[in-house]
């Protein structure tokens, strides 16, 4: 039972990080409607200069450059190619998107090498105990920050004005560009929004009990991509309840690996997209999505 | 229903369907006679080919005739009935490990005694993979055919993950981790390996990459033409329509599920016919052949050719292929590439920038790919001959208005 809580409770923390970087999924498919594939590449990109910054400026320095960094390379992917395919076919910007991520993802493998970066956190590495439920303070720190931040997140998304603006040209873009809302302007600060969420995942998802930066985090940040789509691309609430549920599924997962062993060693690397296909079977446009309407 | 009725929804689209592809809808003219002599020319040196250049070349081509042939399946699916996948490489992976298990010896050495075949002829296995990959592809196309747009996109990239899953943990079958060898291909007791027998054609002797060469420029011809074949007739011409409304081709008549689940079954037999010779062609197989990377290079082959045209599908595979191989070969002669560890940038990753600006770069600026640029040139040079013909005008593209597939009005997933 200890166990079990454990386990649930690590993967909440895991899938807090999830939820943060489907966020950015959504909100970048609300705002533009892409499917960014070069989120992992994104992702990776903030984890590598927090790791190489930190010897020079510092963790905090770090961090905050890190995050810039994150943020305007997003800005930059929508500035210059995501904003001039505006009304292309959902695949062509998918398809493009892949292509952002061939070169970055390249170059950051290229940089990194076979070696593990370590980022300098200030909480140590090791674990704290809460009624009998070990998780590293790492894991604590980030499901108390993703928390705040997705608090942060829903608050504005509902009540500022770059909230109602972008929930507006989610619903339709034409109007919302008629009510004199600016769309190219919507969707780059989505993008960066969108960076930042990432950059900010990446910091947390390189501690422990993961060894580090390396090119597999890309892999890991490629995970959040189920969470999305389960939750339903276009929902918000979706994409935290998809980063929860595969967070949890990932950790039941590794944790009872003997018992699954009949499924292979290493299966809690997989059960984010099998949990995926099973929830698309039966909810086409995932738990929360808008079903897709056809008119003629 | 006659073709006729099919045709308006699909040259409505503002012509984009003939831009992207030529051997679409365009209007029947007769096959000019340069167009013949210069496809006789092509063939003949292809066929003559392996007399003059060594063994490196002679295998470059071969996984560029295999990788084509997963390029065009890949197309089918893509770039002429608008469903986006990723999962090529895992039906790519069937074809390969199906091969190597009914082909491949029971045993082997020391560690890996456990491996597990069944010993039959490898035209049987080579059979089998492809039918098999077809299968996964119907059992697949279900599931496939309840998405839409984008949603298809991300969970087909699921079947990947879970590929190279299964060929790590299924070590009988598929030697895991380390993988294992494919068997030799023979055909009636001709194989195509470095003896047995000993062949010498013009005083050229025949080894293991001559002879696969042959074999693989037999099977893309005959991929190509049936690629090409299917896309003029009736069926061809459903699934473009499938591509530009999902809603018009209903009302056409047009079973969307039934024609979904086909195109998949075709698609994923080429990609198991491609899986096939890529085993033979590395002559091993191991999970890390089957990973999304190849699944993108797949994309950026179909993408970088032109959506939904057959011949830009295998110069996209020619491009992304042969050039990884191109950069190994030359490394000390080009600029910035370099040996691996020596400071420079290495082959495989010179060619991922390459590509990867390319894909960037072409659907910015020619989202009809190769394959549409090259018409336009050929248009360019007839123009001073005949009088411009009424089909597809080409105007210069907008970067935005994107003549890719599926401009359907609801858009894929727009939630709208």
């Amino acid at each position: 039972m200890t166990q079990f809580l454990s386990l649930l409770f690590n993967g909440l923390s895991l899938g807090a990080i999830y939820a943060l970087i489907a966020l950015g999924f959504v909100i970048i498919f609300k705002a533009s409607e892409v499917v960014s594939f070069t989120h992992g590449s994104l992702l990776l990109l903030g984890a590598y200069s927090i790791a190489r910054l930190s010897e020079s400026l510092g963790f905090l320095g770090a961090v905050l450059v890190g995050l810039l960094i994150t943020a305007l390379a997003a800005f930059v992917v929508e500035r210059f190619i995501i904003n001039r395919l505006r009304g292309a076919p959902v695949i062509s910007l998918a398809i493009v998107t892949i292509g952002v991520d061939i070169i970055l993802l390249t170059e950051l493998i290229r940089r990194i090498g076979p070696d593990i970066l370590n980022v300098p956190h200030p909480w140590a590495g090791e674990s704290v105990r809460i009624g009998g439920i070990g998780i590293t303070q790492n894991r604590l720190v980030a499901m108390i920050v993703a928390g705040i931040l997705i608090v942060l997140f829903f608050v504005a998304f509902k009540y500022s004005s770059w909230g109602v603006a972008m929930r507006a040209s989610a619903e339709d873009g034409e109007t919302a560009a008629l009510m004199g809302i600016r769309q190219g302007r919507v969707s780059a600060l989505a993008w960066v929004v969108a960076g930042v969420l990432a950059g900010v995942a990446a910091l947390f998802l390189v501690g422990s009990p993961t060894p580090g930066v390396s090119s597999a985090v890309y892999a890991t940040a490629l995970r959040a991509l189920p969470a999305a789509i389960l939750g339903g691309l276009d929902s918000t609430g979706g994409a935290l309840v998809g980063g929860l549920l595969i967070g949890v599924a990932e950790s039941l997962a590794a944790g009872y690996q003997e018992q699954l062993l009949f499924l292979g060693r290493g299966f809690g690397e997989v059960v984010p997209y099998v949990v995926m296909i099973a929830v698309l079977l039966v909810r086409p446009s995932g738990l929360f999505g808008t079903k897709e309407l056809t008119r003629v | 229903m006659s073709e006729q009725t099919v045709s308006p929804p699909a040259g409505a689209t503002r012509s984009t369907a003939a831009a992207a592809a030529p051997s679409g809808p365009a209007p029947a003219r007769r096959p000019s006679v340069v167009k013949w002599v210069l496809t006789g020319v092509l063939l003949l040196f292809l066929l003559v080919f392996p007399l003059y250049f060594d063994e490196f070349w002679l295998r470059t081509g071969f996984a560029v005739f295999g990788a084509a042939i997963g390029a065009i399946g890949l197309n089918l699916l893509v770039g002429t009935t608008g469903q986006l996948s990723l999962a090529h490489a895992f039906f790519l992976a069937v074809g390969a490990v199906s091969y190597t298990y009914i082909s491949g010896e029971s045993g082997g050495l020391g560690t890996r005694a456990g491996l597990e075949g069944l010993g039959l002829p490898p035209l049987v296995g080579m059979v089998v993979g492809v039918l098999l990959a077809g299968l996964a592809g119907l059992v697949f196309s279900p599931i496939a055919a309840r998405l839409r747009g984008i949603y298809l996109g991300v969970a087909s990239l699921a079947l990947v993950f879970i590929g190279v899953h299964v060929i790590n943990t299924w070590t009988p079958v598929t030697g895991g981790f380390n993988g294992r060898a494919a068997p030799e291909f023979s055909l009636f007791g001709f194989t195509f390996g470095n003896s047995d027998p000993q062949l010498f054609v013009l005083g050229v002797p025949f080894r293991e990459a001559e002879r696969l060469w042959y074999l693989g420029l037999v099977l893309l011809i005959a991929a190509y033409v049936f690629a090409r074949n299917l896309l003029r007739s009736r069926p061809g011409r459903a699934l473009q329509t499938l591509r530009d409304s999902e809603v018009a081709a209903s009302v056409m008549g047009v079973n969307v599920q039934a024609y979904k689940a086909r195109v998949f079954l075709v698609s994923s037999m080429y990609a198991g016919l491609s899986g096939v010779l890529y085993a033979l062609s590395i002559g091993s197989i191991a999970p890390e052949s089957f990973t999304l990377l190849v699944s993108v290079q797949y994309l950026a082959m179909i993408v970088l050719g032109g959506l939904g045209s057959v011949g830009g599908a295998v110069l996209g595979a020619l491009f992304v292929t042969a050039l990884p191989l191109l950069f190994q070969q030359y490394a000390d002669v080009l600029p910035l590439v370099s040996a691996p560890g020596q400071g420079g940038i290495s082959a495989g990753f010179a060619a991922r920038f390459l590509y990867g600006a390319a894909i960037i770069l072409i659907v910015l600026f020619e989202p009809a790919g190769l394959a549409g640029a090259a018409q336009r040139l050929t248009q360019r040079l007839r123009r001073g001959r005949a009088p411009a013909r009424g089909g597809p005008a080409t105007p210069p593209e907008q970067p935005g208005s994107a003549p890719t597939p599926s401009d359907r009005p609801a858009q894929g997933s727009n939630p709208r």
